[in-house]
């Protein structure tokens, strides 16, 4: 054993205080992968409690007021505290340094900051669970949340609008640490895509989370001082909140898938040893993602009152929004040509990422349709169609990223078998969740609905029968995971023979990641050209 | 049906129909978009894996050629049902001149509906078939939003200010009612049913429903108890504009705006008088916003109407 080698990240210190108070970039993401954990379950248990009680049409388990409380909570701390900050929090935190051979974020301290604000919201969410809860769904829609609510809908609001200001703390980080601390060599045309998709995504957590805290501010304005302003009764207008809420929701549906993409991106290469298909094409797609993701607010109010011309340009602007995402599938499939491809767990998650997310934009554009819109909005199809997109990809996109970088990460190898079989479990559960919510949307079932008419029951017990599988799926990486990080074989730098810089680094890196100061020479995914080989 | 489960809703009108054609050929060409990509992964999975020994030289990089083609085609081909869906969505927005309007107002938790006859009811909206039915929506207090799912149809209901929705059901029969929008805690009871009646039906049924009069002569009670006529009057001593034959016409506003005098003009002026205040007159008319509730706006704006087409 050499006594010269540094120790790496996670021996640097033992005390609770080198945790609370570390600048490192990967202390900080396990921090927030602790975070994010502890939300996702609570999220989870939200769920649970849904699809239990919609197991029988009447409403046995939960009162009307209990059901609503319970799906509101289920919204907000899915969307704000957990995908969110899932993917760049975590492992756009630990791993954009080490992908551009920098020895941290640019703003390190503002990094930890980013951290105590969110958990700051994070808790204040759960005291607004135990003082009443909030039954406003995560759209807090006015008249509704403003004026006739019960429940603790201020502090709930104030919870979000906290958690707003780590997004933009983390955005201005990595725009920062991207521009400025990239190694000698590593140009903008060798940055791995995972770090494009989030500079793109970095982007609108700066552009759109202002208009998030503005809107929230003036909900609770009229709510508390009764300032007019979204109650026609006050003089003011709903449908302004509903721009207003849109316009920042649906860029932050991109917050959360583009990240997830970037992960896909990454992991299809590995998996194949082969250079990504058009380089080019999936990075720009990722910034015109960014960039149209802010013209289609509207095609949330194609039943709302908006003018039909507005929904007319924003149904065509949601069809081109569609095109790069399917550029980015097209070139993922042609990047499996001729690559020599490892069917491991983190291919296997990246393959279920691939099928659910061409599932939910394929069903996006029928929603962007004016006419199918009017029938299936506000219903369960609609339920069916962004828990394909947030769940069956940004969450499987999640459990790719921690089982592909989990051995960098803890230095621990995660038992293979068992990763596949979480795979498997979580793509099948998924499907057999929210397939049958696209039936029960097209029939006319409404989201949000604890009581409904008999002929739903059967696809409702179908769907919940699923969530009980992707609930074994997700539990199920928490064991051989925890397991591993005691028992696993250790990994060495790089156990997958990728390329990128992340793998050149010890596992677990060093506190400041590189020994010696990276060079870069080559482009992104240069992996060896093949020859004939077994 | 006994089974708790269906396949495939019912649909009671043309429109419904087609939307069902519409959803069907583009799920075709969804699969047709989707299923290439799974099929070619699989059998690139399979093919190229790993310890397979397979020539895997000369791998292309990239071609501009190939991925202009695969973001064109796609795209052009879904913009065939974009122009297909929007002629169908704005077909929605123009009910003929001739439908039968009937007033709905909604409120936390319950429908309300009026029709020209005087029928009102509750939780149940009848129509007669055949016929194009107009109609004219309000809330009481959150956003609402009805839905007829076997017509494939629903629009949002807003306070303070009218939304419509037409349609013409040609099968008879008994269908779901439902609000669509997150409305608070009785959300999931607020549903009714729609009964579509044959034409010679739905006048008997609104004969014996209304038995105090039609909209109109509710609106006209309501305009004496409630001091209208006071000051709407001709032979009123307070200067305020009369009534007859305003409805439909111009009304040139104080602050030199002009706008038409139609239903939405006429509930406002009734609950916020002082926001267009008609040219020539002074702000004096008080709210009646706490006073009236939304039905008996309705009422009102109906009564006005028919002054324009009898006294006139």
């Amino acid at each position: 054993m050499n006594r010269a080698a540094p120790p790496n990240y996670l021996e640097a210190g033992y005390t609770l205080k080198s945790w609370l108070l570390t600048t490192d970039h990967k202390r900080i993401a396990v921090l927030y992968l602790l975070g994010i954990s502890f939300f996702f379950a609570v999220g989870a248990i939200a769920a649970a409690l849904i699809r239990l009680d919609l197991v029988t049409p009447a409403p046995d388990l939960l009162t009307n007021e209990g059901y609503n409380r319970a799906f509101s909570l289920h919204g907000i701390v899915m969307v704000w505290f957990f995908l969110i900050p899932s993917i760049p929090n975590t492992f756009g935190n630990f791993l954009i340094p080490l992908m551009i051979g920098a020895r941290d974020l640019a703003f390190p301290r503002l990094n930890l900051a980013s951290w105590y604000i969110y958990m700051t919201g994070g808790l204040l969410t759960l005291f607004v669970v135990v003082t009443g809860g909030v039954d406003t769904g995560w759209t807090f829609y006015t008249p509704l949340s403003s004026i006739y609510a019960n429940g603790n809908v201020v502090a709930a609001l104030t919870a979000v609008l906290i958690s707003g200001f780590s997004s933009i703390l983390t955005g201005i980080n990595f725009i920062a640490t991207i521009h400025k601390l990239r190694a000698p060599g590593m140009t903008w045309g060798r940055l791995p895509l995972f770090v494009w998709s989030h500079y793109a995504t970095s982007l609108i957590l700066v552009l759109a989370t202002p208009v998030l805290a503005i809107t929230l501010l003036l909900v609770a304005a009229e709510r508390v001082l009764g300032l007019g302003i979204f109650d026609p009764r006050l003089g003011g207008d709903p449908i302004l909140f509903q721009h207003l809420f849109w316009f920042y929701s649906h860029p932050a549906v991109y917050i959360m898938i583009l990240p997830a993409i970037g992960v896909v991106s990454e992991l299809v290469t590995a998996s194949a040893h082969k250079r990504i298909f058009g380089y080019w094409f999936v990075a720009y797609a990722s910034l015109a993602i960014a960039a149209i993701g802010f013209l289609v607010w509207g095609h949330h109010m194609f039943v709302a009152g908006q003018s039909i011309y507005a929904s007319a340009a924003f149904s065509f602007l949601s069809i081109a929004v569609a095109v790069p995402s399917a550029i980015k599938v097209y070139n993922w499939t042609a990047t499996l040509y001729k690559g020599s491809i490892s069917w491991d767990a983190p291919m296997l998650f990246a393959c279920g990422f691939i099928g659910l997310f061409v599932a939910g934009g394929l069903t996006g554009l029928m929603l962007a349709m004016l006419a199918i819109d009017v029938h299936v909005t506000d219903t369960y199809f609609v339920v069916a169609h962004f828990h394909y997109i947030m769940v069956g990809g940004a969450v499987t996109a999640f459990f790719g990223a921690l089982h592909f970088w989990w051995p960098k990460i803890t230095g621990r190898l995660y038992p293979e078998a068992w990763g596949r079989v979480a795979a498997l479990l979580i793509f099948v559960g998924f499907n057999l969740t929210f397939f049958p919510q696209f039936m029960l949307g097209y029939q006319g079932m409404p989201r949000r609905y604890h009581v409904y008419p008999e002929s739903f029951q059967v696809l409702n017990v179908l769907s919940s029968a699923g969530a009980s599988i992707l609930g074994a799926g997700y539990l199920l990486p928490l064991g051989y995971l925890l397991w591993s990080l005691f028992k696993g074989a250790r990994a060495g730098p790089n156990p997958r023979e990728a390329v990128g810089l992340e793998w050149t680094t010890s596992s677990p890196p060093p506190p400041h990641n590189f020994t010696t100061q990276p060079i870069v020479t080559h482009e992104a995914y240069d992996y060896p050209p093949p020859g004939n080989e077994g | 049906m006994s089974l708790p489960i269906t396949l495939w809703p019912t649909a009671a009108s043309a429109h419904a129909r087609h939307i069902d054609w519409l959803i069907g050929a583009f799920g075709v060409l969804v699969w047709l978009l989707a299923l290439p990509v799974f099929l070619v992964s699989l059998y690139f999975m399979i093919r190229y894996r790993r310890g397979r020994a397979i020539d895997r030289q000369h791998a292309p990089r990239g071609s501009v050629l190939i991925e202009t083609s695969w973001a064109a085609i796609p795209f052009l081909l879904v913009l065939v049902f974009y122009v297909w869906s929007t002629t169908l969505f704005f077909n929605l927005q123009s009910p003929p001149q001739d439908a039968l309007t009937i007033n709905v107002v909604a409120k936390q938790w319950m429908w309300k509906a009026q029709h020209p006859g005087g029928a009102a009811e509750i939780d149940a909206l009848h129509v007669p078939a055949h016929t194009p039915v107009k109609l004219v929506m309000t809330s009481q207090d959150v956003i609402h939003s009805l839905y007829l799912p076997a017509l494939r149809i629903k629009k949002d209901v807003l306070p303070g200010r009218y939304t419509m929705l037409w349609f013409q059901a040609d099968r008879l029969g008994s269908y779901a009612l439902r609000c669509a929008e997150f409305c608070g805690t009785d959300h999931s009871a607020m549903t009714g049913k729609l009964v579509v009646m044959s034409p010679g039906d739905y006048a008997k049924w609104q004969q014996q429903a209304s038995l105090d009069g039609s909209l109109a002569a509710k609106g006209a009670v309501l305009f004496r108890k409630f001091g209208c006529s006071g000051c709407h009057s001709s032979g009123s001593s307070v200067h305020a504009p009369p009534l007859a034959g305003l409805y439909g016409s111009p009304v040139p506003l104080a602050d030199g705006r002009m706008v038409s005098a139609d239903d939405q003009y006429i509930h406002d002026s009734i609950l916020q008088p002082n926001r267009d205040v008609a040219a020539g007159y002074a702000p004096i008319m008080p709210t009646f916003d706490n006073v009236l509730d939304e039905t008996q706006v309705t009422q009102l704006v109906a009564y006005v109407k028919s002054i324009g087409r009898e006294e006139q």
